[in-house]
This record gives structure tokens, C-alpha cells and sequence, in this order.
């Protein structure tokens, strides 16, 4: 098999015997990276050089037997929503496109501690509102299992590059789905962690109550052994857990026996693809013969889950962008002004994209004087009822299962127009960040030759016994070892 | 719910600091017309005993000791500003003479 081709820990082995070095690791997906990003286009910015020399100081470091972590060496994508110092974060938004951020966000250290090569910036739908990577300023990223769809989002670019093999690992954010939603489509795994569990500080906000950090990878394993990177208390964040971190490798036992599970008939039913549904359902089967106790549960309020998070996240959203105004950093209207409003003004109506308007339009309203009863706190109670749902179904149940899409990949431009449809695609996914649980995504099968996923949901940290209900799954498959035809 | 008018298009673009041009004003007020009336089924729900939630996960607050640290330094800051002038951030004036 080609280097491109492996999962990180197969790399990591041969990197570990001395079999090969960093430098040819981080080669090889550079050279991936020459061959396919023309049609591929994952990155916003390829870090080339810098790659190279984390590489070389990773492979110093094994020389002298010191490896940080058992990924080191081990070539990571990173999503434009992180900041790296000295290097350009765009948010996939014109608005930051010259933005040069001058400090690392705390997973962004933490990966250069572990020397992890970082190859680039993935991008993504603009401020990571989307589901298609189609609405970033600069770029549009296509599945590299059919190059006419697209790659699912916003972490379309960091899912698009595992999946291509021009990273062997990947950095994402979720707000509603945005990890597991182009996981699930890119045929790869894609963890959201529980709130808390991983620092946000140097993430670009959307929505601070919902937005969390997490790994896409090309098996349960490496997911398992990037969260030993990344998860952990940071004081620069203060809604970041202080909660001691598991070694996530130690749940990777392929039984699943003496686990429970609840299937949500509000996500089996109306609105998911029936072949999407049928290969969900033999995956669920299958779980069941190797002894997770399955059963059906109701949990009536998910319903809800869509309108309460249009409510909370541009709410969040029109709060959160308001930095942006041209003063310190990014883009300035070049239209003269003696009036501070009208640069403000001017500067946001220039720099952001139609539907990062649109969002901010929707928040303020929500919250405005008249309106905030009515609309942003009823979402929160409602989130209330939602998040009771969850917590009555794990007082009975391990984990809970369903699709993570209600679809496959679907075409480039097809949902573009059509905002309400494009939302529908996070319907399986919404649900878990207004309850703040941990969700992954696994592949579970192919229809029509595009990837579906498999949804499992644990309790608030317990991604432990979500990685090992995936494992085992996985472990009985052979989805994992399908790479796309590029 | 009474339909959001072009009036309170106007105001809520004021509100959040965007100058849309009329036409993305039109269509903003109809997207959100729309959207609005997708809110309405939450009205089907009784939420008058239940409380709100903000952050789903139990927080509480976190002190740190107030200690003075180095911060980021001004040059690199200031290297990403649209206009400065010496250690500062240029904007026009706010302040009368």
C-alpha cells in the first residue's frame, strides 16, 4: 500500500520500528498533495516548508528515543478556523484574509508539542456556517469519491484531505454536525468531543455555547490517539473541563458486551434517504448480533432541534461577530468616512459572505429589544426539554445510534439556493451539541458508491465508550480500508 | 406573528452595523420571513415551568489569581491593523473638538 494510503498509526509503527523516517511520511503527503489538490482542493494554504521542518525536528528528536507522542511525525491538517501564529486564518471569509494571527490556539500548541508536521489550512464554509464547504470566500472543495459532489461542512477541507490521503490526520469544529456531517460523506471517522473536553481558545468563535474541537481521521484508532492529543483542561479556557483525560486507546477492546443502546425513531424516520436508513439499520443489526442490547426510543423534543438551534447560533453568532469592524485586524472598507459607523458598517457589509450576513441579520433580530422573549429565550428552554430527552435515554442506555446525514453526498450547487434544504442536512447532528454530548461518525457502508455514516452519541466524557462501541463496529468491518478511487 | 417590515430590516441592519444595499435588504427580509415562520412550531410547546439552558454542560465560575503576565507584543499586534498610526489603532474621530 502507499504511504498516502495508510491510517496514522500504521505510519506511526513503521516510524516507531525505524522502518521510515518523519520526513518521508510528510513527503509522501506533499507529494499526495502535488498529485490530487488541483481537483481535490482542500487546503486554503499549504504549509510546505514549515511541515518540513517540524518534520526534521520530529525525526531528531526519535533519533535521540525522545517521541513525545505516537504520533509524532505524523503529517496534520488543520481547519482554518484555528490560529496559527505567523501563518494566515482566514475563516474562509474575505473579511480575514490577510489576518496573520500572532499566537497558536491551544490545540495548535499541543500538536506542535506532540510534532505533529502540519501540511496546511483546510477550508471550509465561511465562519463555519454550512454544510457543503460551498459558501467559502475562496474555494470550492470537492468528495474525493465523486468529484461533482461536495464534501460535506463546514470541516469539508480537513475531511476531503484525510480522505485523499494529503493528510493522514485532520483538526475540525462542530457547531450543529460540522465534524461528523463531511466525516460521514468523506467515508471517514470524525469525533465531537463533549463540550469542555477540548480548549477552544484560538478557535475562531461561531456559537460558544455549541462549538467544540475534534479529530477526522480514517479509523477509530487514530481518533482515538489524536483525542490523547488534544483533550484536556486549559486555563486560557474557561469552559474547558478541569476532568482528568483517559489514554482513549485503552477503550479499543472490539466487545461491546453488557452495553446498551437506544435507537431514536426521530432519526430513523421521515426525512432520512431509505438506503441511507437500510444501511444504517444493518449496521444497528449488526451491533445487536455482537451483543450491544438495542431497542428503540422515543424522545419526542429532538423534533424541536432545528428551530432551536437557528435560534441559538446566529444569536450566538451576531454576538461573536461583532469583533470584526475593521479596526484591528482584517479587512477595512477602502471607502473614505469621517463617520465610525459607516466604516463599521460599510467594512461588514464588504468583507462578509451572503450567508454570514444573513445569520448576523437573523441573531440580531432574535435578541433584539421586543423579540428576545419570544424567540432566543424560548430556544433556550426548549434546549432544556431537548437536552432532558438525552439525559432520561442515557439513564437507560450507553450510547444512542442513528445516521449522521440524512443523505450521501449530494452535487456540487444543488442545495446552494435552496438554505432550508441545506439545513435539513444536519438534522441527525444538531440534536447533540444543544445536549453538549459526544457524537462520531463511522463509515457503515456505501450506497451508490458515496460513503454513508454511522452516528453513535455517549454521555458528557464518556467519548471512551463512544470509541468503543465505533471499534468494534469497525473492527468486524472492512469500511475503514476503502480508500476513493483519486 | 405580524411580518418583519422593511422598517425593521432597516433597524435590525443598523443594530448589527451592516450596510446592505436595497436589493440584499429585500431579500434578507424575505429570507427571514420565512424563517420566522419555521420558528412558529416551537410555539406548540408549554415551556412556561422550565427553565432556560445556556450551556447544556453544569458550569460554575472559574477565579484565577489577578497577576500581572506579558502580553502579546505591541508590534505583531498592531502588524495586523487596516491603518495605525505610532503604537495606536487609526479610526476617524469620534470626538468632537
Amino acid at each position: 500500500m502507499e504511504l498516502h494510503q495508510q491510517t496514522a498509526h500504521e505510519a506511526a509503527d513503521l516510524i516507531a520500528a525505524g522502518e521510515l523516517s518523519a520526513q518521508q511520511v510528510t513527503e509522501a503527503c506533499l507529494e499526495r498533495i502535488a498529485e490530487v489538490e488541483e481537483t481535490v482542493n482542500s487546503f486554503l494554504v499549504v504549509t510546505a516548508d514549515h511541515a518540513r521542518a517540524q518534520a526534521a525536528q520530529a525525526d531528531e528528536r526519535l533519533t535521540r528515543g525522545e517521541a513525545p507522542s505516537p504520533l509524532t511525525g505524523i503529517p496534520i491538517a488543520i481547519k482554518d478556523v484555528m490560529c496559527t501564529r505567523g501563518r494566515p486564518t482566514t475563516c474562509g471569509s474575505k473579511i480575514l484574509e490577510n489576518f496573520v494571527p500572532p499566537y497558536d490556539a491551544t490545540v495548535v500548541q499541543r500538536c506542535t508539542r506532540a510534532l505533529l508536521p502540519m501540511v496546511g489550512k483546510t477550508n471550509m464554509d465561511e465562519f463555519a456556517m454550512g454544510s457543503s464547504t460551498e459558501n467559502s470566500a475562496f474555494k470550492v472543495t470537492a468528495n474525493p469519491w465523486d468529484l461533482e459532489c461536495v464534501p460535506g461542512g463546514s470541516s469539508g477541507g480537513s475531511a476531503a484531505a484525510v480522505a485523499a490521503g494529503e493528510a493522514l490526520v485532520a483538526l475540525g469544529s462542530d457547531t450543529g454536525g460540522s465534524i461528523r456531517q463531511p466525516a460521514a460523506l468523506c467515508g471517514i471517522v470524525g469525533l465531537k468531543p463533549t463540550y469542555g473536553r477540548v480548549s477552544r481558545y484560538g478557535l475562531i468563535a461561531y456559537a460558544s455555547s455549541l462549538d467544540q474541537i475534534g479529530p477526522l481521521t480514517r479509523d477509530v484508532t487514530d481518533c482515538a490517539l489524536v483525542m490523547n492529543v488534544i483533550a484536556g483542561h486549559d486555563p486560557q479556557d474557561a469552559t474547558c473541563a478541569d476532568i482528568p483525560v483517559p489514554d482513549y486507546t485503552e477503550y479499543l477492546t472490539e466487545s461491546v458486551k453488557g452495553l446498551t443502546a437506544g435507537v431514536p425513531t426521530q432519526l430513523l424516520g421521515e426525512g432520512i434517504d431509505p438506503q441511507v436508513r437500510e444501511r444504517v439499520q444493518a449496521a444497528i443489526d449488526q451491533l445487536q448480533n455482537m451483543g450491544l442490547e438495542c431497542e428503540e426510543v422515543q424522545m419526542p423534543h429532538i423534533d424541536y432541534s432545528l428551530p432551536v438551534y437557528y435560534i441559538i447560533a446566529p444569536s450566538e453568532c451576531s454576538s461573536n461577530l461583532a469583533r470584526f469592524d475593521g479596526v484591528r485586524y482584517g479587512y477595512r472598507t477602502p471607502t473614505q468616512t469621517n463617520d465610525i459607523n459607516e466604516l463599521f458598517a460599510r467594512t461588514r457589509a464588504e468583507g462578509f459572505g451572503p450567508e454570514v450576513r444573513l445569520r448576523i441579520m437573523l441573531g440580531t433580530y432574535t435578541l433584539s429589544a421586543g423579540y428576545y422573549d419570544a424567540y432566543y429565550l424560548k430556544a433556550l428552554k426548549v434546549r432544556t426539554l431537548i437536552k432532558g430527552d438525552f439525559d432520561s435515554a442515557f439513564e437507560k442506555y450507553d450510547v444512542l445510534l442513528s445516521p449522521t446525514s440524512p443523505t450521501v453526498a449530494f452535487p456540487i450547487g444543488e442545495r446552494a439556493d435552496d438554505p432550508l434544504a441545506m439545513k435539513l442536512a444536519d438534522i441527525c447532528t444538531i440534536p447533540v451539541n444543544l445536549a453538549g454530548i459526544p457524537a462520531i461518525s463511522i463509515p457503515c457502508g456505501f450506497v451508490d458508491g458515496l460513503p454513508v455514516g454511522l452516528q453513535i452519541m455517549g454521555r458528557a466524557f464518556e467519548e471512551g465508550k463512544v470509541l468503543q462501541v465505533a471499534y468494534a463496529y469497525e473492527q468486524a468491518n472492512d469500511w475503514h480500508r476503502c480508500r476513493p478511487s483519486l | 406573528m405580524a411580518e418583519i417590515s422593511p422598517e425593521e430590516v432597516q433597524h435590525v441592519s443598523n443594530l448589527a452595523r451592516l450596510a446592505l444595499p436595497p436589493e440584499e435588504m429585500a431579500r434578507v427580509g424575505h429570507e427571514l420571513n420565512r424563517i420566522l415562520v419555521y420558528f412558529q412550531q416551537l410555539q406548540e410547546l408549554d415551556t412556561e415551568q422550565i427553565e432556560s439552558t445556556s450551556h447544556a454542560i453544569a458550569m460554575e465560575n472559574i477565579y484565577r489569581e489577578d497577576s500581572a503576565r506579558e502580553s502579546l507584543p505591541v508590534e505583531e499586534v498592531l502588524a495586523n491593523a487596516p491603518d495605525r498610526a505610532d503604537v495606536f489603532f487609526r479610526v476617524p474621530r469620534i470626538i468632537e473638538e
